[in-house]
């Protein structure tokens, strides 16, 4: 089996060289396993040439075949990537980049001046068109990285790849991965999902989020076809419809949300979906209301759940069955362990709990990630580790096993919510709001949005007693955070409420009126 | 039905439906909407889909975005467009 993620292209390059690797269909565009694979060798040498060395980190920004070959390329050349959401503020990527001191970054033509400027170099300095990978897209350019490069602890050159999720201290906080890490995810996906070279997989979620790992590598691996799909083609439901229709695909991979919109606008009933056989989905609770709209439009195709935090890969699945039972109103369970991981269920203490009783979900395995970027302290509390050397990954979320041995899940440990697959730490949201000039107290919380999922509520208190309005708020957020953090409703009052040690009372905060 | 009535129906649909509790007079025709997070990626579609209904026309993918949606003038200069074409 493979050590190493570039040697799945390698490998499926050889058996496979003229079959369809990857297709774009937005910039119409579709590189062949051999074209790949040349394109991916390009990056490494253009790499290597400017002192990229195995263990180093090197940014991405986008999505395109030109970005594919790039992280191919990265990896090739014994380098981490690190993607960053193309469309969050140019400071939080920048700050990104800079905090794992990459050596390099590879964006889009238009946002490399502004990142250069977030490196500290005068505009048009340090950027480089990627003319090599012209024919595969929109413009891409490389960025030196900012300087001067430290080497950090914690680089070695099995890394994989860094993606950094949202950090309760106001600093997102990068989640380590390396080569076995991930393809111990990887290869229990082949042995539990049976993908073959035939089957047409989707590419939905952006590069940065981690539902992108099962996408590239699993149909690579197979030697399988990626649909690449978008920013504008992932958010317009009649557009992602005729696309997965269209362009035949076989297995899918979203979060419940984006599925849930697909049932609701994306005029299912016009399409032909015959080719559709395994639909995926993770990142949230999907509601039952939803997930049985999407069992009537979509009788055929199994359905899964597959649930794990950045920081584990996938840890537990779940098949649901062919019918929804009909009097069923309780969410189906998360599932169970994925060979590879182990799991079990702690309460106080950190002592296992019986069978059926609540606790917190830890995971060890291969899956698992080395740690978190530069932050040994928060890495040390993140795991257990007993007395034979295993660690244990506290994942924070609470479950209970059931009698058939699924877990359920039962809501967060901590003051993490997950919106839309996209994890928030309501603590980064607040922060942000901490930074405007007028604001003096924020306490952001999550409440249902009256659909079955989350919405994110901010109570303020404003230095002179006023009120700012929603829209300036709004905007506020836009220009700290990604836009998915950006909350949805803002109440601002006179003073917020304190407990007796005088901290924000959230409880108060969530009391009706 | 000419560009202003455009503009006002669109600006009572996102005032109503995801400005609840704000003075009216804070949505100009030039206040970004998807580029400030005003409107997200679901409030975006859920717009989109109201759009397509009340005036009877379909976006195209790359239409649902901030070159075509991001201020109300843009959106109403994109539905007058749409609405002047002859209907297949």
């Amino acid at each position: 089996m493979a050590q190493r993620l570039d040697a799945l292209l390698a490998a499926s390059a050889a058996r496979r060289p003229g079959h369809p690797a990857v297709e774009d269909p937005e910039n119409g565009v579709t590189v062949t396993y051999r074209e790949l694979a040349l394109a991916a060798e390009r990056v490494c040498r253009l790499l290597v040439a400017r002192g990229v060395r195995p263990g180093d980190r090197v940014g991405v920004g986008g999505k395109s075949i030109g970005v594919v070959a790039s992280i191919f390329g990265i990896l090739e050349a014994g380098a981490a990537y690190v993607p960053v959401d193309a469309s969050a503020p140019l400071a939080r990527s920048g700050g990104i980049l800079s905090d794992c001191a990459v050596a390099a970054a590879i964006v889009g033509r238009d946002a490399a001046d502004g990142l250069a400027q977030a490196f500290g170099r005068k505009s048009g300095k340090g950027v480089t068109a990627l003319d090599e990978l012209a024919a595969l897209g929109p413009a891409l350019a490389l960025v030196d990285g900012p300087a001067p490069r430290a080497a950090p602890a914690g680089a070695s050159a099995d890394l994989a790849y860094v993606l950094y999720t949202s950090g309760s201290t106001g600093k997102p906080k990068g989640v380590v991965h390396t080569h076995p890490s991930a393809l111990a995810f990887v290869d229990w996906c082949s042995e539990a999902l049976r993908p073959t070279a035939d089957d047409r997989f989707s590419s939905h979620a952006p590069f940065h989020f981690d539902l992108s790992i099962f996408d590239l590598y699993v149909s690579i691996k197979h030697g399988a076809t990626l649909v690449l799909i978008g920013d504008n083609l992932g958010k317009h439901p009649g557009g992602l419809a005729s696309t997965i229709a269209g362009r035949r695909i076989s297995v899918w991979y979203s979060t419940p949300s984006i599925l849930r919109l697909l049932v609701e606008f994306g005029r299912l009933e016009r399409h032909d979906f015959s080719a559709l056989r395994l639909v995926l989905f993770a990142g949230e609770v999907f509601p039952l209301k939803h997930m049985r709209a999407l069992k009537t439009a979509w009788r055929e195709p199994r359905l899964a759940n597959l649930y794990g935090p950045t920081e584990t890969n996938v840890c537990t699945w779940y098949e649901l069955p062919a019918e929804i039972p009909a009097g069923r109103e309780e969410p189906f369970p998360i599932g169970r362990a994925c060979s590879g991981d182990r799991t079990k269920v702690v309460g106080q203490d950190d002592v296992e709990v019986a069978r059926g009783e609540e606790g917190e979900l830890w995971v060890a395995g291969d899956s698992v990630m080395r740690g978190y970027w530069n932050l040994p302290e928060r890495t040390a509390a993140a795991f257990a580790v007993d007395a034979d050397g295993t660690r244990w990954y506290r994942t924070g979320d609470l479950v209970r096993e059931d009698g058939a041995g699924d877990y359920a899940f039962l809501g967060r440990r901590d003051r993490m919510v997950k919106r839309r697959g996209f994890r928030i730490e309501l603590g980064e949201i607040e922060a942000a709001l901490y930074r405007h000039p007028r604001v003096s107290e924020a306490a952001a919380v999550a409440l249902p949005d009256g659909d079955g999922g989350v919405a994110i509520g901010v109570f303020l208190a404003i230095v002179d007693g006023g009120t700012i309005p929603t829209l300036e708020l709004k905007q506020w957020c836009a220009g700290q955070l990604p836009l998915y953090m950006v909350p949805d409703r803002f109440t601002c009052r006179p003073s917020l409420p304190k407990t007796s040690t005088d901290k924000i009372d959230y409880q108060a905060l969530l009391r009706p009126d | 039905m000419n560009i202003q009535n455009i503009r006002q129906t669109v600006r009572d649909h996102i005032l109503k439906e995801f400005l609840r509790d704000e003075s009216p007079g804070v949505l100009t025709d030039t206040t970004p909407l998807i580029s400030a997070g005003v409107l997200d990626s679901i409030s975006t579609i859920k717009l989109a889909s109201f759009l397509e209904e009340h005036f009877k026309i379909e976006f195209k993918a790359h239409e649902v975005s901030p070159s075509h949606l991001d201020t109300v003038a843009a959106i109403a200069d994109t539905l007058a467009r749409k609405l002047s074409q002859p209907k297949k």
